[in-house]
């Protein structure tokens, strides 16, 4: 909401605080500042500012209230005139192009003279030729011969508003010679409003804080006016088909107004805050609405006449028929929705209530009678038209927020004062009130027990929550420990039973002041601890891996189904059933939930395969399966690993190798490396899988429990990405069976006490055998004292023959019980050499 | 004494004479072998002397004997001495000659990092764990009726204005926009014991990606529920948050502020650490930094996770890791997070 604070001054002296500390002052209540735009005020001296604070300041010595006395023609142009003016030090002749006064050109000395603000040389001020805002300073000039240092400003060249079209005209009563910042110097504050703090979206409101929370006095509002017309009865009725949708309907009557403009100083005001000066009645309107938060639409009591044959017109209120149509003054026509409140006559819909008026029952140029409607309507209706209508206007925005049904009354004889006030004309006897469904404002009790055990203010008494309370408007009953607490008149958030109890807290702890309230440690019973499994071993994995070199990696969980499908060769589309799809994607990229970890990671890849040679990254987070006849999908949560690049980085002692990349063993490495300890046995086996080389694939399994699947990507599926030279090495891994094979369950294997019998063996096998099936036999062949074989070389070539392999092991024969002899380990190594011989028809390699 | 006395008596000593003035002349260990093995080998003369010992005249041996175990020892003693000299110019030699280039690069392991947003959740965890605070999670994709009406936002009610949402093709069914989803799941969980968890996770709202919004980002919520929790232990449990998180003198303040599922509700503002509360660019001169959002527990919501409003009370607050982490580092830009390029992670 955007509040020039020269209106606050109208409810509440604040004249002495600086525009900083007063929107500290309601920013600490709870209605936060979000910037200051000076409009004339000085910048507050300080040296840091809480708040972001932009404008213009007018300098007192630079711009005055000055008197153009007359009007002369300029000697060589002819759209521009000389102004014969007088401010604080004397008579000047000012040069202006301003047509707002060309017609007074030449006419000689004014009768009425006009009052301008008038900025001096040296002053700083907006260029008003230039669009935006840029700043521009008075010097000394010449145009077309006459000398030019100062000026008659407009809005725009004050920072204002946008309106360049002419030189401001000040009020008659405009002090000559005063300063132009002591006259109408003003600051704008953007102030956010909560939604449940609507009673102070309006200067009313935010006055009655500051009174609050200063103690200072708050002037009572003035909806005095004087009504010479004759009895409103029998000129207007109004028909409520359902007060719960319209508690309330107010009308009064005003004759003989005219469409004048406002005075400038409401028209400055409400174009500081956002609205469009229009006309002195609708202005008035708009005008008591942002002053007390009730939004008011005026009707031409003529026209509503007419449509009601000339006989005194009926409104009446009601929801909408199904596809009934309605053109609002905007010149937009809706097709309703039966939850729509309509505002009709006898002749059909006037307009939206709550939201926009109609076209055709608006004031028009020449409106001279006027029916004013201040009404009170279910907010929740209000709401579901203008989020399906996608209309937002000030009324709609307060409506929406649940008014109280007493700013009805008040907001029409507020509306009604000012529009007689500026517009002219007769007021009607009296107001059309009809209030079918009255309000009663809820009471609570309060103990002081409650107070202290829910806030923790230690001592406070009854009389004090009483007393805070009553700074805003709460009537309180003090008895013994208990206060009784009625809710003020114009507020809605105030509920009863427990949450209208928390309801009050809020307000008591608000003005007791949250920072005062003492900081204290929890002191309630610490509730029972409870085992974390799962989530902590996530953290040990990724510890473990960002360990062994992975970085890790947090990708966008939105993706698209063509976007996902590069992860597969063929690159097949999954259709939307597979997805959790979202309904209102921000970005054609962003349409559905991702379903594969694998390929967001190979995104990240891709970004980086031209910012380093080496990449090694992890990713662990959810995907998101749809599961049939479940609302919500399975999240799966997942790890994905991808390594490319070179393997070592060249360095100064040790030159790059060429097309040294990483490869299937490296990932392989990481991977070993991760389940080292896994609680069972972890073998590893081929797999296919479409998005991996269908010879470069292998699965991994604990126990007989498959983890997941790694390799090197499919070329296919690699050519749908933008990667290096390095081929691509990735996996993907269910995190749930991952973590329960690293669950640390391991029992101790003791360390033997006797040295162990070191030896090789290389043995030829046919190119089929597995290196893993020869392992296998070794073990099996050797039994619990083959403790350790590692295979260190492979030797293909003449040597062993086609279709032949030599595998060379190191092998660690070892007892727990004493010491192995040559004789022990001969024995060893002829067993595991039988087995080889007999179940792989392997030959030993001499 | 004889001649023949006199001689070999003057022999060892022109021996030893010898012997001393070729040990000088050592420059290396090899020489020193040498010199050892032609003065106190085998064939050396102080050697042969003992050996010719038998020849010698009955009365001569003592005297002769005694000269050359002089001699032997003095050889051996100076072999010693002069030993240790040359072995420790040698060693002086040898680091004077020995000198590497420490400024060359060393060969470093490959090191993998942690997300900087990971970092930050486990010194969040870390501090809240020690104040008895368990880690409890929910999923990312929620049902309306959870996300919103468990947590008091009712059906077409304004402060769902306050969250951009997106929502699934079922329309019952959206991506979560706060973490407090797991506040309802948390209170069904512990039942009726009290509760103190925090509620890390992915949210979601429908906004512009910019430098300073994005469309997914991590929260992590605390939820206290108990018999005896007051608004005064949310602010001194916070207070003791931020002085472990960021310095220990770290002023905090409240203001007024609205969730519907918390009331009293608050916006914690900390005094900004990089300045002091002097002002500068990262809490663009306010001296204040905006980090966390709070309130007690609405009495619909306690109500609804299974505790009765008039008897329980709790406290809820969530902050933004990234934004924590955007403070603590100087990053201007959120977009950095979920951009995973290496050059940002690597900084962490
Ligand atoms: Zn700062």
């Amino acid at each position: 909401m955007k509040l020039p604070i020269s209106w606050l001054q109208d409810y509440i002296d604040i004249s002495d605080y600086d525009v900083e500390a007063l929107a500290h002052l309601l920013t600490m209540a709870g209605l936060e500042v979000n910037s200051i735009q000076l409009v004339g005020l000085p910048m507050p001296e300080e040296s840091t500012h809480e708040f972001k604070i932009s404008g213009l300041s007018w300098p007192k010595d630079k711009f005055v209230v000055a008197q153009v006395n007359e009007v002369l023609p300029h000697p060589d142009a002819d759209k521009l005139t000389l102004c014969r003016l007088v401010d604080d030090e004397g008579e000047h002749i000012v040069l202006t192009g301003a047509p707002n006064i060309y017609h007074l050109k030449g006419i000689g000395p004014l009768e009425k003279p006009l009052k301008v603000a008038y900025a001096k040389l040296g002053a700083e001020l907006y260029d008003g030729h230039q669009p935006g805002w840029v700043l521009t300073k008075l010097k000394k000039a010449k145009i077309r011969g006459v000398e030019s240092s100062s000026m008659v400003a407009s809005e725009k060249e004050l920072g204002i508003s946008e309106e360049h079209e002419g030189i401001i005209l000040l009020p008659d009563d405009a002090p000559t010679g005063m300063a132009l910042a002591e006259y109408m110097g003003d600051a704008v504050f953007d102030i956010e409003i909560l939604p449940n703090n609507v009673r102070n979206a309006c200067v009313y409101g935010v006055a009655r804080e500051i009174a609050a929370f200063t103690g200072r006095a708050l002037k009572p509002l003035d909806l005095r006016y004087e009504e010479a017309g004759d009895s409103i009865t029998g000129q207007a009725m109004i028909e409520i088909t359902d007060p719960a949708l319209n508690p309330r309907f107010v009308v009064g009557l005003l004759k003989g107004a005219q469409t004048v403009p406002s005075p400038y100083h409401v028209q400055r005001r409400l174009r500081l805050a956002g609205v469009r000066p229009i006309n002195a009645i609708v202005d008035a309107t708009n005008y008591a609405m942002l002053e007390i938060g009730e939004p008011l639409h005026a009707f031409d009591y003529d026209i509503l006449t007419r449509r009601a044959g000339g006989k005194a017109p009926t409104i009446i209120t009601r929801t909408a028929a199904q596809g009934e149509k309605l053109t609002t003054l905007d010149g937009v026509e809706h097709t309703l929705e039966d939850y729509t409140i309509l505002v009709t006559d006898t002749a059909g819909p006037l307009s939206l209530a709550g939201v926009m008026g109609g076209l055709e029952s608006e004031v028009q140029d020449n409106t001279a009678n006027v029916l004013l409607e201040g009404a009170n309507w279910n907010y929740v209706n209000i709401r579901r038209l203008t989020k399906k209508e996608h209309i937002t206007t000030e009324a709609a925005y307060r409506f929406a927020r649940d008014l109280h049904p007493s700013l009805a009354l008040d907001g029409v004889k507020l509306g009604l004062r000012y529009m007689q006030a500026w517009a002219g004309g007769t007021i009607a006897k009296g107001l059309v009130d009809n209030y079918p469904l009255p309000y009663s404002e809820p009471v609570n009790t309060l103990s002081v027990d409650f107070v202290r055990a829910r806030t923790g203010i230690p001592a406070i008494t009854a009389r004090e929550i009483a007393d805070l309370l009553a700074r805003l408007d709460f009537h309180c009953s003090v008895s013994g420990d208990t206060v009784t607490v009625t809710a003020p008149g114009y507020r809605k958030d105030i509920s009863e039973g427990v949450v209208g109890k928390a309801d009050l807290l809020e307000e008591l702890t608000r003005l007791y002041g949250y920072n005062n309230i003492p900081h204290t440690r929890l002191a309630d019973t610490l509730p029972p601890q409870k085992p974390n499994f799962g989530f902590e071993m996530r953290n040990r994995l990724e510890d473990l891996l960002s360990a062994l070199g992975m970085t890790q990696t947090i990708s966008y969980r939105m993706t698209n189904p063509a976007d996902e499908a590069r992860v597969l060769p063929e690159q097949s589309v999954l259709d939307d059933s597979h997805y959790v799809v979202i309904a209102n994607p921000s970005t054609p990229e962003w349409t559905v939930m991702r379903r594969s970890l694998l390929h967001a990671l190979l995104k990240t890849v891709e970004k980086n395969s031209r910012v380093d040679e080496r990449i090694a990254v992890y990713e662990i987070g959810p995907v998101f399966l749809p599961v049939a006849g479940e609302k919500l999908p399975n999240e799966e949560h997942r790890l994905a690993l991808a390594l490319s690049g070179v393997r070592e980085r060249g360095s100064w002692n040790r030159a790059a190798r060429k097309n040294d990349w990483i490869d299937f063993y490296d990932l392989k490495g990481v991977v070993e490396a991760m389940l080292q300890l896994a609680t069972a046995e972890v073998t590893y086996e081929p797999a296919e899988h479409p998005s991996f080389h269908p010879g470069k694939c292998a699965r991994v399994l604990c126990g007989g429990v498959e983890l997941g699947v790694f390799g090197e990507l499919h070329p296919q599926a690699a050519e749908h990405y933008t990667f290096g030279k390095a081929p691509v090495l990735a996996g993907e891994f269910d995190l749930v069976k991952l973590i329960e094979a690293l669950a640390p369950k391991r029992e101790l294997v003791p360390v033997p006490n006797f040295p162990p019998v070191l030896e090789d063996l290389a043995v030829v096998v046919d190119e089929e055998t597995s290196a893993a099936a020869v392992e296998a036999v070794i073990r099996k062949g050797g039994g619990d004292l083959v403790t350790e074989v590692r295979l260190f070389d492979i030797y293909r070539g003449a040597q062993v023959g086609a279709g032949k392999k030599s595998l060379a092991y190191a092998l660690t024969y070892q007892s727990m019980d004493g010491t192995l002899s040559d004789k022990d380990a001969a024995k060893i190594r002829k067993k595991i050499i039988g087995r080889l011989e007999y179940e792989l028809k392997a030959k030993l390699r001499e | 004494m004889t001649e023949e006395q006199t001689n070999i008596l003057d022999q060892l000593e022109a021996v030893r004479a010898e012997a001393l003035e070729a040990l000088r002349g050592a420059k290396d260990e090899n020489d020193l072998l040498a010199w050892r093995a032609r003065y106190l080998g085998k064939a050396a003369p102080v050697m042969a002397a003992f050996q010719q010992l038998r020849n010698a005249a009955p009365d001569l041996r003592p005297l002769i004997g005694q000269k050359a175990n002089e001699v032997k020892n003095a050889l051996e003693a100076a072999l010693t001495e002069f030993g240790e000299q040359v072995k420790q110019a040698r060693l002086r030699a040898s680091l004077a000659g020995d000198k590497l280039d420490v400024t060359l690069p060393g060969r470093q392991p490959e090191r993998g990092r942690l997300h900087p947003t990971t970092q930050t959740l486990r010194e969040i965890y870390r501090i809240f764990a020690e104040m008895g605070f368990q880690v409890f999670q929910s999923t990312e994709v929620e049902l309306d009726e959870i996300n919103y009406g468990k947590l008091n936002f009712p059906l077409h009610h304004p402060a769902r204005d306050m969250q951009d949402t997106f929502f699934t093709t079922d329309p019952d069914v959206l991506l979560r926009t706060h973490t407090s989803p797991g506040q309802y799941h948390a209170m069904r969980h512990f039942h009726p014991e009290p509760i103190r968890v925090i509620l890390p996770g992915m949210c979601y709202r429908y906004e512009q990606v910019t430098y300073r919004s994005e469309i997914q980002f991590n929260q992590v919520e605390l939820l206290v529920v108990g018999e005896n929790v007051t608004f005064g232990d949310l602010i001194g449990t916070l207070e003791d948050f931020v002085h472990r998180m960021f310095t220990p003198d770290t002023h905090i303040r409240l203001r007024p502020n609205y969730f519907p599922f918390t009331e009293p509700s608050a916006e914690m503002d900390v005094e900004c650490f990089i300045c002091g509360g002097k002002g500068c660019q990262v809490c663009k001169h306010s001296g204040w930094l905006e980090i966390l959002g709070c309130g007690m527990v609405h009495p619909n919501v306690l109500r609804n996770g299974g505790y009765d409003p008039e008897k329980y009370s709790g406290f809820a607050a969530g902050m933004g890791p990234e934004r924590i982490t955007m403070l603590k580092h100087h990053i201007t830009d959120i977009r950095y997070f979920w951009g995973n390029d290496l050059r940002f992670l690597q900084q962490f």
